[in-house]
């Protein structure tokens, strides 16, 4: 079993160069970031005697225009675009995983109550949800991840509700409901288990959701503040030196292009590995 | 079928008042009312408290609930407390401007994610698929806002073709000319970014339609794949994007904040963010309260549509 699995997966590997691509580019990326102190740069020391500058052999990617290194900038902006990415997916999945179990397994009045209040949250636009709590909140790093993690379980929630809905009718779970099991370990034991190769699927596109979103927010000026820097507030500031600086759009744009398709893709890998039936990359 | 419509519209009204009573719970949680806004910490007590009166802010919350709703249904959203401007007037100027880019922008971009999405579909894994896909992997991933600067740098500042912000040149407010070339990027930033979600679906329902039995009885009879695709398939296919289009009814509110803030477009987008960075809560929870009773709106339309159009859904209530 295991080693279909992994066949899968490396015949999958072999088949689509940009799932391969995808996988290398991740790995590192998530390694800078998680050795970007060891850039002997500060990235928010300012210097105002080298400001604007033209990618150099000093500044490998210029200076922004406060003379502070875009590269080292673009790093550490990269390393909190991936810590929004990851946290806020986590409180999102962990949300989501539970709202959608109980409602599937208790069914009845509690699942209507449950997904009626889904629907609410879903019925408002997430942009302006987004912003209509964030501002209740100090803005920063905490406060982003917090509104884009309790803002974006809604469809894991549904989805797994679904699958719950079904799981709880197979003859195991019978089995041990009949067997007197308490409630809460079924969930944890037979139906979390079960539904979740649909978890991870989702989790990784809720990564890839969550850097869009950071990406946006910090774009518009109500996401992560200076002197913090994260792509989509490099992008901001990009957008005002436009004219004079053009290659500071270029960097974080096409790092965010690539990472938001990377972890999509890694969703089609994983697809691939936690559901053996579906070979050959099924879409 | 009636008795069905009449089921959806009770089910939404309730929807409708419970965000009605979140959103104004959210205006009195706020820090910063708009009495603070009216009044300066050296006014007199009595002044303050005439000013309460005026506004209603003396009485008890849940009937200042039952006096803003009212305003509401009569149409009078209230005041920003920034600029102390008349809200619904402000929106009815800005709404129009954001439906003339969102409008021809998302019927564009269906229109071309049908054509799209068929012929991916038809073809699937074969090399025009793949293309087709792989554009919209990659589309998917790419913010608007930066497709929108590249944009303005090419053909902006490079190329000095579009003009890069607002609506018209001053002074040349009635040029249809000018206003076109103003129109032209954001129309198409919008558009390209509305593009992949709207191929992936019509992709992916295509295929699963090619893999329906009348189908295969048609291929059994020797139609062309042409034949098929555009007398059988495509009908099939259309039929859920109703409920899509249905469901896109709020968009032409909230569907370009970003690209307008980009180009600087006078549409809600701009004013809602503006409203945002000054904490202009009255501004921001109308909007709200537009936009999700759009949502609610939106899904009654297709549902309704989508039960008018199709007969099985007739029968099965």
């Amino acid at each position: 079993m295991k080693n279909r699995r992994i066949k899968n997966v490396k015949d999958e590997l072999k088949s689509s160069k940009s799932a391969l691509f995808s996988l290398v580019f991740l790995a590192l990326v998530v390694l800078i970031s998680i050795f970007a102190f060891l850039i002997p740069i500060n990235p928010d020391a300012i210097d105002t005697s080298s400001m604007l500058q033209l990618p150099s052999a000093v500044h490998l990617f210029g200076t922004d225009e406060l003379g502070r290194d875009y590269l080292a900038r673009t790093i550490y902006g990269g390393r909190v675009s991936l810590i929004v990415g990851v946290l806020a997916m986590i409180i999102s999945t962990a949300i989501g995983v539970g709202v959608g179990t109980i409602s599937g397994y208790c069914g009845g009045k509690i699942d209507n109550l449950l997904m009626r209040f889904v629907d609410i949250i879903s019925s408002i636009p997430w942009m302006i949800l987004v912003t209509v709590v964030s501002i209740f909140l100090k803005p920063g790093l905490q406060a982003i991840i917090i509104v884009i993690g309790l803002f974006s379980w809604m469809e894991i929630a549904r989805l797994v509700r679904a699958e719950t809905l079904s799981i709880k009718e197979r003859e195991y779970v019978l089995y041990a409901v009949s067997i007197g099991q308490a409630s809460w370990k079924i969930i944890l034991k037979h139906i979390i288990l079960s539904v979740f190769p649909t978890i991870i699927i989702a989790a990784t596109a809720g990564i890839a959701d969550a850097i869009m979103t950071e990406s946006s927010l910090s774009f518009l000026g109500i996401g992560i503040q200076q002197p913090m820097s994260s792509w989509g507030n490099l992008l901001k500031n990009a957008q005002t030196n436009l004219q004079s600086a053009p290659y500071m759009a270029i960097l974080p744009g096409v790092l965010i292009i690539l990472t938001i398709y990377s972890f999509n893709k890694l969703g089609n890998v994983l697809r691939v590995f936690v559901e053996p039936k579906i070979v050959g990359g099924g879409r | 079928m009636a008795k069905y419509i009449f089921k959806r519209i009770f089910q939404a009204i309730p929807l409708l008042l419970i965000i009605s009573i979140i959103c104004f719970s959210l205006i009195k949680l706020a820090p910063y009312n708009a009495v603070d806004a009216m009044t300066t910490p050296n006014m007199p007590e009595q002044t303050v408290n005439l000013i309460k009166v005026k506004y209603g802010f003396d009485k008890p919350a849940y009937v200042q609930y039952f006096l803003w709703l009212k305003g509401i249904l009569s149409g009078q959203f209230g005041y920003s407390i920034v600029t102390h401007e008349s809200i619904t007037n402000d929106l009815g100027a800005r709404i129009p401007a954001t439906i003339m880019l969102v409008l021809p922008a998302y019927i564009l971009a269906i229109v071309i994610a049908i054509i799209l999405g068929l012929i991916a579909g038809a073809n699937k894994d074969k090399k025009i698929d793949k293309i087709i896909d792989g554009f919209c992997s990659i589309g998917i991933a790419i913010p608007s806002f930066w497709f929108a600067m590249i944009m303005i740098f090419l053909f902006g500042y490079k190329l000095s073709l579009l003009p890069i912000l607002g609506m018209h040149t001053i002074g040349m407010e009635k040029s249809f000319f000018d206003f076109l070339k103003h129109y032209i990027m954001p129309c198409f930033v919008l558009t390209m970014a509305f593009l992949p979600g709207l191929i992936r679906y019509i992709r992916s329902s295509t295929i699963s339609q090619i893999s329906e039995g009348y189908v295969t009885v048609q291929n059994a009879f020797g139609g062309s794949k042409k034949e098929i695709l555009f007398k059988h398939v495509y009908k099939n296919v259309l039929l859920p994007v109703i409920t899509k289009i249905g469901m896109a009814l709020p968009m032409l509110v909230t569907g370009a904040m970003i690209t307008e803030t980009v180009f600087g477009w006078p549409g809600v987008g701009p004013y809602f963010v503006k409203a945002v960075q000054g904490l202009d809560y009255p501004v921001i929870m109308a909007i709200l309260i537009v936009s999700s009773s759009l949502v609610i709106i939106g899904n009654l339309l297709s549902d309704i549509l989508y039960c008018l159009i199709d007969p099985r859904i007739k029968e099965m209530r």
